[in-house]
Parts: C-alpha cells; structure tokens; sequence
C-alpha cells in the first residue's frame, strides 16, 4: 500500500534516538523485597544475603525481570528524576493519532538481559524508534505498527555498560467497526458462574431435591395443601407440620418474558423465563429450554429438565411437553 | 373524623434539585440542597425542623441532615422500606406525626445519584447464598438469570395482556401522553422530546413484552417537602396543599416485584388496599379526582392501578387509555409533569412534587379546577398513595 503523505514526517523520526531517562533510585535490596513479594518471586537470590553468599553472585543481586522498574516514574505520571529528557519518546503515536487513528494497544514486550544488575548501581535507559510498519488491518482495525528499543545502562566512571534492553511493539489503529472481542483462553480469565440461590433451613429440601432430579413441592400435613416458594409455615393455616410431594415437574405456562438487555454473563440472551402452573396447583418460575422464544404462547404445554451448571448448581428449567 | 389523618396536615414547602444523568455532587450535598429550598419555599427557619422521613435505598441520614440544618429537638423520624413503593409513605407518616403532636415540622426528602452511582437495572444486587431472607427470596430468580425490575415487571404484563387483550400499543399510549407532558416541561430530561406510537413499537426490547420506551429513566437527583400542622399552614407563604389521605398497603400474596403465586396476577391488590383506604380517609370517589401521578416506573403497571382506584373497571383500562382519559385535555390526565418516564425518575417523590404542584395551581401542564389529586407509588412490591387536596 502506497504511503499516505503525513507519513513522510512519522517515517522520518524512525531511527531517531530520545536522551536519557534516570532511575529514582540505586538498586537496592528495599525495593527488590517488595516487587519480589508482589510479583510471588521467592528466589533466595533475590532476598537472603546468606543464601546469596553461597552462590557465585556472592551478594544479593536484582531479579532481571525487574529492569524496567528501576527507571519508572513512579505514582505520578511524567514524573521523572532530574537530569532526565524532557523529550517525549511516544511522540510519533501523537502524530499518528492526529490523523485519526485513536487506539493504541501493546502487542509486544520483549525484555533482553546482558547480565544481573547488582545493588548500589544507578541505571537509565534511551529509547530509539525503530520501526514504524506499513498500515496493516487486524482483527482490531487498521493501522501502524510502532517499535521502540529502550536500552538500559548502569553508569560506570570507566564508562557506562549496557545491562538489556526492552523492545517495546504497540499498535496504533482506528478501530473496527464492529471490534470483535480479544479472545482470551479459559485459563486465564475465571468463568463468570450463574449466582447461587440463597438456601435456607425452609428451602434447603427443594435445592437437594434438585441434585436428586426431583422437584419438590412443600406440603403442609395439617391442611394438605401445597405452597411454593417453601416457607417455615404454611400460609394457609399457619402449621409448622411441613414435609413435601415430588411434582410430576408437568404443567402449563402461565406467564413468560423474553429477556434481552442489559446482557449480563454468563446468561444466553435472548433468555427466555416462564411462570410454569404445575399440576399440582402451584407456580413456579424457570428458565425456559428447548424452544425458540418466538413460539412461546400462555398455556403450553411444559415439562421440567433439570440443567446443571458450573458443575455446582442444579436448576430446574421447563421444556416443551413431550408429546 | 377522628379517626384518621384527613386534613390535619399540610404541604407547605417544596423544593427540588435540577434532574440530571450525573449530579456531579454528593446525595447529601442534593439532600441539603432540596431541603433548604423547601424551607425557604415555606418560610420556615431550619432550625425548627423537628422530624424527619424518607424511604430505603436513600443514603442520606436524617440525623446528618438534621446536624447541618441546625436542628436541636428531634422528635420523628422514620425511613420506609421498598424503595419507590414507600414514595408517598413519607408524607402519610409525616402527616401522622403532625396530626398527633408528635411534631410540628417534618422534613420528607429524598436525595439519589441513582444514574450515577448505582443504576438499578444492571441485574446484579449483590445477593448472596448465605440462608439471610433476601437471598432465599431472590434465589428463586437469579440464578436463572431473572433478574431485572423490567422483566419481573413483563411477567405481571404478559399474562395481562393475554388475559384482558391489551397489547403492547396500549401500553405505549401510556408512555406517548406522559412524553407528551414532559416535552412542554423545562424541568424534565425530555423537555421537547415527545415521542409517537411508532417510536415506542419500535424501540428495541428490553425484556419483552416491555420496549425500551416502556421503561422508565434513571436519574440523579433530590426532591424535599416541608409538612406542618393544617392550622400553622394557613399563616405561611404558600398556599396550603391538605394531606387529605395516605395509606401504605401490603395484600394477599405480597412479595418484592414477584407476587406471582397469587390466584391471579393481573391487579395490583396491594394498591386496592391503598385505594379503599385513600376514598375511606378521604370520603371522596375517584369523580373527585382531576389529575392523577399514577407511578410509572414501567408502563404496563398504570393500567392496573386505574383500575385499583376505580377510574375504569377490572380489564378496562385498555379502553381508557385508547380513548385518551389519561393524557392531555383527557378525563383524568396523569404525570402532567412527564412522569418518570420522561421527567425523571427521583423514585416517585417528583411525582409528589407535581400533585403540590397540580394543587397550588403552579404547574406547567396546569389542569383546571384541581381540587383534588391522586399520588401513587411505586408498583409490585409494597406501596403507597396520597390524595392531595385544595382543602
């Protein structure tokens, strides 16, 4: 694809190289504690000068994954200790942003380490724009890649030494129409579970009916009736003498709605709910399964399906009747 | 009369925030800010508020309020729970408390960054599955992912619609009329954004049988009344609005939002309760009303209440509303200041705010002759009613 012309000033900044920007502070055995603690690093290396001292180290030395804290700004933004550039090394996305290509996502962090940087050492790094690419359409939008290099230095009064370097890869990218969401693997985002009902003393009987594939119904025993939801006494005649019946889990749609919006994980929508009339006399509302929400109509025919979800929580849903 | 609170107690101070999506300060900053404004409508000192009441989900302390007014006696105050269903409770229980001697000026008041803070129709409420009563209740709906005001709100309307032949249009001439108002008051989110019947079949659906255009906004803001006694009314600077009745009601079957092991699910029995008691308070029948605030904080449930307060019979409110009885120049115009719908939705109490103002003879959709007006709350869970009166 042919260069659009405002490229030529981004293009010319490729190669360019941004002065200095210092670490607050020396490497020291404080703060590689608590990054150590933070991140879950338990290496003795890090931390325990007599562990250390048996190694070839012979001291306590920083873990190198840690390089590019050494020289953040820390809570504040732009923040830098003094002495630091006050060239803004992203100033190319700037340009690129201005001519409407908003987003920005890191699609790249590549730390390289030429040897462990040991206490008391004072470190800064410069950062080159390496590369900016042609336009390129992924599945976010359309856009330039951006590579930076920031190099990281200990200063030395023979000469400073360069101790790694971070090749850093960002897109620059007017976003899809329709962005479609980053996929992201099982593993690393937990499963939004469906909430749990809250059981009690007076309900716990219908839930473990469910793990058993029974729907119970209470019933009081003093006048015989049913009630649902279950309670501590019947409502009817206010008995304490509560057991219950296992319904047939047949009945007829009372009442429905069709859920669309908010949607709201880990639900399907459209989620269709009835309000299901069992046989046996009393209401109970469930999600709906097994039927196209358009042909939901007040009065067919249901049977219940007992669904388990998240390997925890046994539900009783209603499906069409079987003939 | 002695047997109720009919006259005893009058509205003499109202004041109210702007309505907004985002308030841009604290619900106690809105609380202090409607309630002095109230005051200085009245013209009563703040320092001689001695009771206080709102309804739950508010988060404003009564006794902070107090503290920052100034106040040294305190004798009432009370918060009603069931959000917008306690709407008009406030001002019954104020009413109480004056016509008793218990107080003598009440502070009713009700202060939310509703949209901003919390939004009420994400679907997640915090319950858990600890055996406490909310989330035993609540089990029964959530994990099937039944979880929305509107959808509880769609399973009363569906079987409504079935039962009585209403249709979603009928519920949308509901929405069409309280816009209508909304778009010729400045005050309301709305203001000059009437919508037809066309809009509203179709706006998307949120849960069907409701459409988007049946549901109501969500808003930050604050509203505040001062009451007092019917005598110490008649030397203050506005004209007396009389707490002519007020009622609060639970009936057969009550639950939050999901009263649906009842016999039949297609009236509002708690607002029959309301209703009977408001005419008994009151002596007077619904030909007495001239304007109505009928709660609508979903469409589908206005057709049930005119039904409980016997402005059409059982079924019937189809046909009031096709014949236009609740909008504009009709028999009974309702939410003249737009409603929840297109006003704001300050959880009922700017509907009280409308029915002083119906009374006074200062709103913007002014209807003639008011003698008397109807005040609902909030419907499905247990509510409320007023009827405010001339005198």
């Amino acid at each position: 694809m042919a260069d659009y012309e405002w490229l030529s000033e981004v293009r010319s900044m490729v190669g360019r190289e941004y002065g200095r920007i210092y670490a607050w502070d020396e490497v020291n055995p404080a703060m590689v504690r608590q990054w150590c603690e933070v991140m879950g690093v338990d290496n003795p290396l890090y931390t325990d000068p007599d562990y250390a001292a048996t190694t070839e180290f012979g001291e306590i030395v920083a873990p190198p994954a840690m390089l590019q804290a050494w020289c953040l700004e820390g809570l504040h933004m732009n923040n830098y200790p003094p002495g630091s550039t006050d060239e803004n090394p992203y100033e190319v996305l700037g340009l690129i942003e201005a001519q409407g290509y908003p987003a920005v996502v890191a699609v790249n962090s590549e730390l390289t380490f030429d040897r462990y940087v040991r206490m008391g050492e004072k470190l800064y790094y410069t950062t080159l724009i390496k590369e900016v690419s042609e336009e390129k359409t992924t599945a976010l939008g359309t856009g330039f890649f951006v590579t930076q290099v920031m190099s990281f230095f200990s200063e030395k009064p023979e000469g400073d030494e360069k101790v790694g370097e971070l090749l850093f890869r960002v897109i620059k990218f007017k976003p899809a129409q329709q962005p479609k969401p980053v996929e992201k693997s099982e593993s690393a985002v937990p499963k939004i579970k469906r909430p749990r009902p809250g059981i009690s003393d007076d309900t716990r009987f219908f839930w473990e009916g469910c793990e058993a594939g029974e729907l119970r119904i209470q019933h009081c025993k003093s006048c015989n009736r049913l009630q649902h939801p279950p309670a501590p006494v019947c409502s009817h005649c206010q008995s304490f003498e509560l057991d219950y019946q296992i319904s047939k889990g047949k009945g007829e749609l009372y009442s429905f709605v069709v859920m669309h919006y908010p949607e709201v994980p880990p639900f399907e929508y459209p989620n269709p709910i009835g309000l299901i009339q069992l046989d046996e006399g009393v209401r109970i509302p469930a999600g709906l399964t097994g039927i196209n929400p358009a042909d939901l109509e007040i009065g067919q025919r249901v049977e219940v399906e007992f669904q388990t979800f998240d390997d925890e929580l046994t539900l009783p849903l209603f499906r069409p009747a079987s003939a | 009369m002695n047997d109720n609170i009919s006259n005893k107690a009058a509205i003499v101070g109202l004041g109210a925030t702007e309505f907004s999506k985002n308030s841009g300060r604290t619900e106690l900053r809105l609380a202090m800010e409607a309630t002095l404004a109230a005051l200085e409508d009245a013209g009563i000192d703040p320092s001689e508020v001695d009771g206080f009441s709102s309804y739950s989900v508010d988060k404003v302390p009564e006794y902070e309020i107090a503290r920052l007014l100034g106040c040294k006696e305190v004798k009432f105050f009370s918060q009603i729970p069931h959000g917008g269903g306690a709407a008009c409770a406030p001002i019954m229980h104020a009413a109480m408390a004056v016509a008793t001697g218990v107080a003598k000026t009440v502070v009713v008041y009700r202060a939310m960054n509703e949209r901003s803070w919390y939004r009420f129709g994400t679907g997640s409420y915090g319950f858990a599955d600890t055996p406490i009563f909310e989330n035993v209740n609540y089990g029964w709906y959530m994990p099937h992912g039944f979880h929305t005001p509107a959808a509880w709100v769609g399973m009363f309307a569906q079987r409504y619609m079935h039962t009585y032949v209403a249709t979603s249009e009928d519920f949308g001439r509901v929405a069409v009329a309280v816009r209508d108002f909304a778009a010729t008051n400045p005050n309301a989110f709305f203001y000059e954004k009437p919508i037809t019947l066309e809009d509203h079949q179709n706006s998307r659906w949120i849960c069907e049988p409701l459409h988007l255009l049946d549901c109501c906004q969500e808003s930050d803001g604050a509203v505040a009344l001062v009451i007092t006694s019917a005598d110490r009314a008649k030397d203050l600077k506005q004209k007396p609005v009389m707490i002519k009745a007020g009622s609060q009601g639970i009936a057969d079957g009550q639950q939050i939002m999901t009263s649906y092991y009842r016999e039949d699910i297609t009236g509002l029995p708690e607002m029959g309760v309301v209703a009977r008691e408001l005419y008994r308070q009151s002596g007077l029948t619904p030909d007495d009303i001239q304007t109505a605030v009928i709660y609508d904080h979903f469409t589908p449930f206005v057709l049930p209440q005119l039904e409980e307060f016997g402005f059409a019979k059982r079924g019937e409110a189809k046909d009031f509303i096709r014949a236009g009885h609740h909008a504009r120049g009709g028999r009974l115009p309702i939410n003249t200041h737009g409603g929840q719908l297109g006003e704001a939705y300050i959880h009922g109490m700017n509907g009280v705010a409308e029915g002083v103002r119906q009374v006074r003879g200062s709103s913007v959709n002014q209807v003639d002759d008011v003698e008397n007006v109807l005040v609902t709350a909030g419907t499905g869970v247990p509510t409320s009613g007023l009827i405010l009166s001339a005198s």
